[in-house]
């Protein structure tokens, strides 16, 4: 057993992308992210890796590209306005099946919009996010710890499917300090990188592209990532239920605003109103059927986010018209407090009666 | 016995090009590959191909490679170097592709000093989307978005870029050659070789700046195009080597 320290969220990503086996990192300053590469920056040599840090975000998400080509673990982070520069990388980085984890400490939109916390940036990361048919495997932390146990699943899971990994997490958990453990775990069992460029020594060549000028050809490489995309679905949602079962009303929320929930459920349960939540972990692939079984129990749920209504989509196409969906959202870098969150699920109790 | 004379090069697929009639672009990809062959090093070799005409040069040169988005095949050839340093990165890059939309990863990529060697084909058009103005297009040049000639005052001017990245500390060989002529051509390889050498070596960064004909993208005979190679380009872009490692002395 590892023991616990006390760590930023922003260098425990840093901690965490090492122990998982990541010796690249290639990114650019942004605020509020910019302890992972100061991180980074002095940890990578000292495990013999390389750090560095681009002229521009789109140079980084190339490297990125180049590395996991290569073969590499390799990361870059960034915040919203960042994140949009590499949209274009993460695109091709998608259609040419590349492993690589990116994480996305969010920030309040749109433009430059400000550096406090906000949960704007999920349609972006889950929908696409650039051009062209591609999903990315997004994973959203609501504590330190989560933060770290996902960053390093990210890897594994970026390599099961060669597929880029997105942690969505906020300016809260990635400038926050909590205790954390690293914990140590056997690796996963990955197939070999036998499609990587390395030199073609005694064998083919290998190549690394996204190019399909036969329409017959790239319908059947989109097809071929859409069936990634469902077994993501089949076999890596992961979702949080918490105190749902004798619950009458549901919260929806991830990432912080979901601790924030828990205070409020705590404080609703002690009048009597029996609330109860559930959290996606993964947004993409999202935990639709979590939310059609819940629908059929209760005939509200609240979802609440750091942005004017989201996720509130996918929590829709889950429930499909058998609950009533309600929203509260804080925007600009405005975090939805406990009260207000009690007073919103109050407000839905009453109008039960 | 018969001995050989004339053989095609082993780091090339035996296959025809895509490339126009009188196109830069095949001789440029024949030295590339005897470059490669000469120093025994194709299955240590990996190429970052291009957008533009050149997109395709992995069917036709035999080694790993990668394709890259428009601009980016530096940042990509950095990724891929800093992960395996024994490998020999090199990048093939056009006008539009390495002089405009890329500028910032060739700048940064020389002035990191990059240990990869790019070919770039400045063939003053861009010639895949069909003929438009490219940074490099010269002064007086007419193309399909400068219909009256670029001016100065409207465009600006042709970007000469191996001088611009000659004055970075971080670029160990840059020279500019022309393809327009066979004497010409044995200059170009000979500079293909030295920035090879440079990679080889571990002395950093390189790059060759090819004029080259495009005699579709310039409305012209496969014939009258390497004499405006001669009589137009090559008085906006002088030929010569513009940096040389420290122990060597520059030939202009």
């Amino acid at each position: 057993m590892g023991e616990k320290v006390l760590i930023t969220g922003n260098e425990a990503i840093g901690e965490a992308a090492i122990r998982a086996g990541c010796r690249f990192f290639f990114g650019y300053p942004i605020t509020p992210q910019n302890k992972i590469p100061e991180y980074l920056s002095y940890r990578l040599p000292q495990v013999g890796g390389c750090f560095i840090q681009a002229e521009s975000e789109i140079a980084a998400i190339y490297m990125v590209f180049g590395a996991a080509g290569a073969g590499a673990r390799v990361l870059t982070s960034s915040s919203g306005p960042g994140i949009s520069l590499k949209q274009e990388g993460i695109s091709y980085i998608s259609a040419a099946e590349l492993p690589c984890v990116i994480v996305n400490v969010m920030r309040a939109g749109p433009g430059l919009g400000g550096i406090l916390p906000s949960q704007s940036d999920y349609f972006q990361a889950t929908k696409g996010g650039g051009h062209g048919d591609y999903h990315l495997l997004v994973l959203a932390p609501s504590t330190v710890q989560e933060t770290v146990n996902l960053v390093m699943d990210a890897f594994d899971l970026a390599d099961k499917y060669r597929n880029p990994v997105i942690v969505l997490a906020d300016g809260y958990i990635g400038q926050m300090m909590e205790p954390v453990e690293f914990k140590g775990r056997p690796p996963k069992e990955l197939s070999a990188k036998d499609w990587t460029v390395t030199g073609a020594k005694n064998r083919p060549r290998n190549l690394i592209k996204s190019l399909y000028l036969d329409p017959e050809e790239l319908e059947q490489h989109n097809l071929k990532l859409h069936r990634k995309y469902l077994e993501m679905a089949k076999n890596d949602v992961r979702v949080e239920t918490y105190l749902t079962d004798d619950a009458e009303i549901i919260i929806a929320a991830y990432g912080t605003v979901a601790r924030i929930a828990k205070t409020a459920i705590k404080i609703l349960r002690e009048k009597g109103i029996k609330v109860g939540m559930v959290r996606p972990i993964t947004v993409f692939p999202f935990p639709y059927e979590t939310f059609t079984e819940i629908s059929e129990k209760v005939d509200d749920i609240l979802v609440v986010e750091m942005s004017l209504g989201q996720m509130i989509e996918d929590v829709k196409l889950g429930v499909c018209g058998r609950a009533n969906v309600h929203f509260y959202g804080r925007v600009g870098g405005m975090v939805p407090t406990y009260d207000e969150i009690v007073r919103e699920i109050e407000k839905i109790k009453r109008s039960q009666v | 016995m018969m001995k050989v004379v004339f053989e095609r090069p082993k780091s090339m697929f035996p296959v025809p090009t895509h490339y126009c009639p009188g196109c830069g672009h095949g001789i440029v990809h024949r030295l590339l590959a005897e470059v490669i062959d000469e120093f025994g090093i194709r299955e240590r070799v990996v190429g970052v191909a291009p957008v533009g005409c050149a997109v395709l040069i992995y069917n036709y040169i035999n080694c790993d490679m990668y394709e890259a988005a428009h601009g980016r095949a530096p940042a990509i050839a950095t990724g891929c170097k800093r992960v395996h340093p024994d490998l020999i990165l090199f990048t093939y890059q056009g006008d539009g592709d390495l002089a405009s939309i890329g500028t910032a990863e060739i700048i940064h990529a020389a002035n990191r000093g990059e240990n990869i060697t790019v070919l770039f084909l400045n063939n003053a058009v861009y010639g895949m989307t069909g003929g438009q103005m490219a940074p490099t297009t010269i002064l007086g040049q007419r193309t399909t978005t400068s219909p009256l000639g670029r001016s100065p005052k409207r465009e600006g001017y042709p970007i000469r870029i191996a001088e611009m990245l000659a004055t970075l500390e971080g670029a160990t060989y840059i020279a500019r050659v022309a393809v327009h002529n066979p004497r010409a051509i044995i200059a170009a390889k000979k500079a293909l070789k030295k920035a090879f050498e440079v990679q080889i070596n571990g002395l950093g960064f390189s790059l060759v700046e090819f004029l080259s004909p495009c005699p579709t993208g310039w409305g012209m005979s496969s014939t009258e195009a390497p004499k405006w190679v001669e009589e137009k380009m090559i008085p906006s872009f002088p030929l010569g080597e513009f940096k040389v490692p420290k122990s060597e002395k520059s030939v202009k």
